[in-house]
């Protein structure tokens, strides 16, 4: 504990450049997965190029993937910028299958209703589909969340600063205390992250105040997901 | 793209191939951390996670459970153990077996848990004990998706013994920091190279067995009904019998 008192400054420093990592590589991969998973969802040919091409992104080791992606950023492998360009793919590699699972689950009645009372298919997508695809692209966000925070650390042992690096350094130098602060400093930004999400889905969603049986599909879409 | 062609004349230059610490012996390390991972982590996980889905009981524990260890930073306990377990291949292991479990717990419930209420019921009316309706019904009609959790874990556990060689001389990992300590770019990279290689190697063999589990004569379609209920249906006078989630 006393080392923690005295390096306060230093943890709430590294948790700032923590953020400044994680939660770019956050929005990205979200914006760049909903039209992703929307393809998916539309044509039967691109779900299962996408959805292969998403999986082997994910089976890429991640400090393997740090140190090839210079040859297509032009970064240096210990660059910030790396980093979330890193973090960024995953993140896309873990929320696609989610996001088209997210379109899959509006109801085709739905489609049809809209699109007689006029909907353009772009007014649909906006107006109908996203809204109400909203509640399962939360649930795959709050895992891309989670994954990311803690992923962020691997940065450290290339010599990216992140929360990751109170374990190099408390490896290096002998400290628990050190390590276990990195480690709940990490878990506690995750959780933190996760329901700043969900409060700004209530936020955006009021419709969606999840009630048991929906909420327990969409969990169990994402352990599925997980999964496969 | 010179960077590419650097990793790649790394990789293929014989003097990497023989010797102490050369490519096969550093694969062979690899291979064999993620194995032992892989047994004892699934003989803790499954367990657990079949009688889970199984029963439907605790399914909020482990999901809770599974979440959580989620969000743990692989690093940060990999060195957390080492300090405590001193520098060696036992750290590693244990860090990686407590990141193994996640993806196994979650792959073994909700496989068992999508086989159809009314097929397991269906086999409870024919007779079945419980231990056989596990055996003979869940567990062949689930496999696809526990497979698709040992699947997970193992790639995860390949990625992360990676990681093992900043605590242990074993392991690909090994060139990666090797290369980074002498800033050699070509070697990192290489090392990268095998990493990616063999991790997509045993993905693409886990693609293949996750068709091949497929009982004969079923066809996996995404089930719509999970279980919101318990499994045991009661018969209640006067009304018709409802079970499951059925809209």
């Amino acid at each position: 504990m006393t080392w923690l008192w005295s390096n306060l400054d230093l943890v709430g420093e590294l948790t700032l450049t923590h953020l400044a990592l994680s939660v770019p590589a956050i929005i990205l991969s979200f914006v760049v997965s909903v039209p992703i998973g929307w393809l998916a969802h539309r044509y039967r040919w691109s779900r299962g190029v996408l959805l292969a091409l998403c999986g082997l992104l994910y089976a890429i080791p991640s400090l393997a993937l740090l140190i090839a992606l210079p040859i297509v950023t032009g970064q240096r492998a210990t660059s910030p910028i790396n980093l979330v360009v890193a973090l960024t793919l995953y993140g896309i590699a873990v929320i696609v299958r989610t996001a088209a699972d997210a379109f899959d689950a509006v109801e085709p009645d739905v489609r049809q209703s809209a699109t007689s009372l006029g909907y353009s298919s772009a007014g649909r997508f906006w107006g109908v589909e996203l809204p109400l695809a909203g509640p399962v692209l939360l649930s795959g966000l709050r895992v891309v969340i989670v994954s990311t925070v803690s992923l962020a650390t691997i940065g450290a042992v290339v010599g990216v600063q992140s929360l990751g690096s109170l374990f190099t350094d408390g490896l290096q130098r002998d400290i628990y205390a050190e390590i276990v602060t990195g480690i709940v400093a990490t878990m506690l930004l995750a959780i933190g992250l996760d329901w700043a999400a969900v409060a700004l889905g209530r936020l955006l969603m009021p419709w969606s105040r999840p009630n048991g049986s929906a909420r327990r599909m969409a969990l169990a879409r994402v352990e599925r997901v997980d999964a496969a | 793209m010179n960077l590419l062609f650097d990793g790649i004349a790394w990789v293929l230059d014989p003097a990497n191939w023989t010797g102490v610490g050369s490519i096969p012996e550093r694969i062979g390390q690899h291979l064999a951390i993620s194995a032992v991972v892989l047994a004892i982590a699934s003989l803790i996980a499954l367990p657990i996670g079949g009688l889970v889905g199984h029963t439907g009981r605790g399914k909020e524990l482990a999901v809770m459970v599974s979440g959580g260890l989620r969000a743990l930073p692989t690093l940060g306990l990999l060195t957390l153990f080492a300090l405590w377990l001193g520098i060696g291949l036992q750290a590693p292991i244990v860090a990686l077996v407590i990141l193994a479990l996640p993806p196994l717990l979650a792959g073994a419930y909700s496989g068992l848990e999508s086989v159809d209420r009314r097929t397991v019921d269906a086999a409870r009316s024919v007779g079945m004990r419980e231990i056989q309706i596990i055996g003979k019904v869940e567990l062949p009609l689930g496999m696809p998706i526990v497979v698709g959790g040992i699947r997970s874990a193992t790639l995860q556990i390949i990625a992360t013994a990676t990681l093992a060689a900043y605590i242990a001389d074993d392991g690909l990992g090994r060139f990666i920091f090797a290369g980074l300590k002498t800033r050699d770019y070509a070697e990192m990279l290489g090392g990268s190279i095998l990493v990616i290689l063999l991790a997509l190697a045993v993905d693409g063999l886990f693609a293949i067995t996750q068709r091949l589990v497929v009982p004969a004569g079923v066809r996996v379609t995404r089930t719509r009904e999970l279980r919101s209920r318990p499994a045991r249906p009661r018969a209640v006078v006067g009304r018709p019998i409802t079970e499951g989630n059925r809209e």
